[in-house]
């Protein structure tokens, strides 16, 4: 009975929480203006997103691409620098300095999203910089590395310190032993970085709004953004995000999978 | 040669990162401060607070946010700390895929589920505002505030369960002496994630309620984009800057948060 219960209680939060994307999902299928106005079933938002006949299907596609070209940028940069990173934090003897360090790093963790996001517009006004890709993805790597270096760092715990020293002695430059040696045994760490990095990345609303600068440059976060504003979505963007969903969905599992056989295997 | 000296001592490989951080997160926060007590021609001044106290618009939107803040934390821990002891019990459930069911609203874009919320309210013929607005946030934050509480109560010792029954501990008190303490930290982490982010969202709030409410973050973000009015809004980003760093000192929560733990 209590199993009953608690069981009941788990899927009654579960149906209000996937409620609204379930709508969302139903209503792609049906060619209305408005949801909870259903036509009928057909593809036709689907076929005109796809085909280049909605409204603004130009931006939309441009914006979609944009994300994507962002977020694989970002997300590359972000596990370079992280994994370089957290190879010299687990270093740091001083414990101050590494210390100093690892807050530093929490910093874009625990702001809230506007407040980095106006932080860096501030800093590329000061510098005259005007916004861009440049700006938008610098922003993406400030935020996402960190994520980067907690994903390597614990993989560096593991590790036996001896082989890179046994590879230095035996010849290694130190830039063969980090790529002989220490990546191989970070690599797990550094792919779940970066596929966190590109997940935050595409997730990414407020930084972008603030960094974007005023040439046009729009993601799929700020169209939507700018569309909804307009007053009303247009009917197609359902569809893209009954695509995004299930994509998120998807990457999910293959992280999550991911890391089960990673625990599995120590 | 000097270059491949700095090289060959690893704890070195921190410093472009080290950069980075410097330029990218520690110098903008600063520029935060510098830009609020500046007015827009550059001279050092302190209107900018006095207009945030005076002026009845920021002050009356922060107080409003906070309140709003504060029903949306309580409601997703009524609602959060049972579905995070339920999913932590293993008499309860074992299924994994239930636990990542919750989590993974967490991922999908905050303007995607706000929008999604817009879609449940207009198909159910229920009219925008305050109760859309409460019931979003809710919505958006929830998994935020399951997951932290999920994460402690699972990690409590099954032995001290053990031991408070074998002292005569009844259910009740087990969960009142043993559980119920050992899951603050998991509360306490869970009320970070859901009470700022709910302060300084923009767009959530004024796609819930037809640009009739408005949160702190959405007065931060107008005055932000106009040039005439952005030392102001730095002034007010600092007071919001102000808010998470006290609330990261009460809390003791260093933010070694791992967004979604799925890492």
């Amino acid at each position: 009975m209590k199993k009953f219960l608690a069981k009941s209680y788990l899927y009654l939060l579960l149906l209000v929480l996937y409620a609204p994307i379930a709508i969302i999902i139903l209503f792609s299928f049906t060619n209305s203006k408005t949801i909870g106005d259903w036509r009928g079933f057909s593809l036709d938002l689907y076929a005109n997103l796809l085909s280049g006949q909605a409204a603004h299907s130009a931006t939309i596609t441009q914006a979609v691409l944009n994300t994507l070209i962002i977020a694989v940028i970002a997300a590359t940069l972000s596990m370079f620098l992280g994994s370089i990173a957290a190879v010299g934090i687990f270093n740091i003897r001083n414990r101050k300095v590494r210390k100093a360090i690892q807050f530093a790093n929490n910093i874009p963790m625990i702001n809230p999203d506007i407040i980095t996001g106006i932080s860096l517009f501030l800093l590329f006004v000061s510098l005259g910089i005007s916004g861009g890709y440049v700006t938008v993805v610098l922003a993406h790597v400030a935020f996402c590395t960190p994520y980067v270096v907690l994903s390597v760092m614990p993989r560096l715990t593991r590790m036996n310190p001896n082989i890179y020293e046994a590879a230095l002695d035996l010849g290694a430059t130190p830039f063969q032993a980090f790529r002989k040696v220490i990546i191989p045994e970070i690599k797990p760490g550094m792919v779940s970085g970066f596929i966190l990095s590109f997940t935050l990345s595409i997730d990414d609303f407020a930084v972008t709004l603030f960094t974007k600068g005023s040439d046009g440059l729009e993601t799929l976060s700020t169209y939507i953004y700018a569309d909804a504003r307009k007053g009303g979505l247009t009917p197609e963007l359902r569809c893209l995000a009954a695509i995004i969903f299930l994509t998120v969905l998807i990457l999910l599992l293959v992280i999550n999978r991911r890391s089960s056989r990673l625990n599995k295997e120590q | 040669m000097n270059l491949a000296k700095l090289v060959q001592k690893r704890s070195n490989w921190v410093a472009p990162y080290v950069l980075f951080l410097v330029m990218f997160v520690v110098l903008p926060l600063l520029l935060i401060a510098v830009y609020a007590f500046r007015n827009p021609a550059g001279n050092f001044t302190l209107q900018n607070f006095v207009k945030f106290f005076t002026q009845s618009e920021a002050l009356n939107t922060f107080i409003y946010s906070i309140g709003i803040a504060i029903i949306t934390t309580v409601l997703c821990i009524l609602l959060g700390y049972p579905a995070a002891y339920i999913l932590a019990n293993a008499k309860l459930n074992r299924s994994k895929t239930m636990v990542m069911m919750f989590i993974l609203p967490m991922w999908i874009n905050v303007l995607m589920r706000s929008l999604a919320t817009v879609a449940l309210f207009d198909f159910l013929h229920l009219p925008l505002g305050e109760g859309a607005l409460i019931f979003g946030l809710v919505y958006d934050f929830l998994p935020f505030m399951i997951y932290p509480i999920y994460n402690t109560i699972q990690k409590i010792e099954g032995s001290y369960i053990e031991a408070a029954r074998d002292l005569g501990a009844t259910n009740t008190q087990v969960f009142t002496h043993v559980i119920w303490p050992l899951s603050i930290p998991g509360i306490v982490s869970g009320i970070m994630m859901v009470f700022l982010p709910t302060i300084s969202t923009f767009a959530i709030s004024e796609i819930l309620t037809l640009n009739n409410k408005r949160l702190f973050g959405s007065i931060i973000q107008d005055n932000m984009m106009m040039s005439d009015t952005m030392n102001y809004g730095a002034a007010l980003s600092l007071i919001m800057l102000i808010i998470i760093a006290i609330n990261s000192a009460v809390s003791g929560d260093d933010g070694n948060i791992n967004e979604g733990g799925l890492i």
